[in-house]
């Protein structure tokens, strides 16, 4: 659910990275943090295990710019992505615009995909929203990897309602910014409809 | 939309302000701010300016909904007020109107006592603020300052 701040002029969004376990969402956050100007980022929080996985979430706050006249805002959640932290993420989805799939491309990954997309939408759901509606994007992560599937075959088993996706490499960052970028514009575009 | 968008205006704003402003004083306060319940700031007052409230905000909001869940778990319908006491702040949590998270951080110069006193005053008030505004803001006819965006000011915002 997008604030929109007459007061301030500003309009903030809030957009999740979802995925299974290890996926790269983590990863994501850090690249577009690491590659923003100091004016535009916020801090980068993390809430972790000690072994660096994420316990509740990450947070990145961004500001993109004006449009027309409004500072865009956008707020940037991970979720855990292992299976028992499911009372977490549901957690994070509250509130959401826009979401992004991080799809991790391995063989052996192939089935914890498509149980997180499940996941996805029954707890979208139960906030009252639905995957088909809301702003949402792809992304088929770990692009370098040499045991990959193929896209063709990825897309065909977790994007059967052909929205935008990416191939990305979120260590080195390839995709990161076209991935971000993409659902940032089903989010605005959401705004004008249904403001 | 999904849900109906959270907005503000100048004149809810002004009146937030004034209620945040007074519970700085008569609470004795450091910082007093205003989150809604996904996390996103709404109004603040006090030292601010030694403070990140943008991850304040964010990680306030995601304590509430944590706290909720397990209210929700425990068949409780929210627990309300939090309170955390630290060496030299002390941070006094309270939801309102189950919509808005009030924030107040004190020191040694105020007391939980004070702070729970003049948090209820101010919850009220609050209460009848954002009641108000969001009976305006389901009020049909309001134009949305986006409906005329273009596809050129959203491609704007991407050009590095």
């Amino acid at each position: 659910m997008s604030f929109i701040n007459y007061m301030a002029r500003e309009i903030n969004c809030k957009i999740v990275y979802y995925g299974p376990g290890l996926c790269g969402k983590t990863t994501n956050l850090q690249y577009i943090y690491e590659r923003t100007n100091p004016e535009a980022k916020g801090k980068m929080i993390s809430l972790a295990t000690e072994t660096e996985r994420t316990l509740f979430f990450d947070f990145l706050p961004l500001s993109l710019g004006e449009i027309r006249g409004f500072k865009t805002r956008f707020h940037l959640y991970t979720v855990p992505g292992q299976v028992f932290y499911d009372a977490s993420r549901k957690l994070i989805l509250k509130g959401v615009d826009g979401v992004i799939f991080v799809a991790d491309s391995q063989m052996e990954r192939l089935e914890a995909n498509q149980e997180s997309v499940e996941n996805l939408r029954t707890n979208l759901a139960e906030q009252g929203y639905s995957l088909e509606k809301i702003p949402y994007v792809i992304q088929y992560n770990k692009r370098d990897l040499p045991n990959v599937v193929p896209v063709e075959e990825l897309r065909a088993l977790i994007n059967p309602m052909n929205v935008p996706d990416f191939e990305a490499n979120a260590r080195s960052g390839t995709g990161v910014f076209d991935t971000l970028k993409a659902v940032s514009r089903l989010v605005l575009n959401e705004l004008r409809r249904g403001g | 939309m999904v849900n109906p968008q959270m907005v503000m205006y100048e004149e809810e704003f002004n009146q937030i302000q004034t209620v945040v402003d007074r519970l700085v004083r008569e609470a004795n306060a450091k910082v007093v701010f205003i989150v809604d319940k996904n996390g996103q700031l709404i109004a603040a007052s006090g030292e601010v300016d030694n403070i990140d409230t943008t991850s304040l905000a964010s990680l306030t909001a995601g304590n509430i909904a944590a706290t909720g869940g397990i209210a929700k778990l425990l068949r409780e319908n929210e627990f309300a007020t939090q309170f955390h006491e630290g060496e030299k702040a002390n941070i006094h949590i309270q939801l309102v109107g189950n919509r808005v998270i009030l924030v107040v951080i004190f020191d040694s110069k105020s007391s939980l006592g004070l702070v729970r006193l003049r948090v209820r005053k101010a919850s009220d008030e609050l209460n009848r603020i954002f009641e108000a505004l969001l009976s305006k803001v389901q009020e049909p006819g309001g134009d949305s300052p986006f409906a005329e965006i273009t596809d050129e000011d959203i491609d704007n915002l991407f050009n590095d």
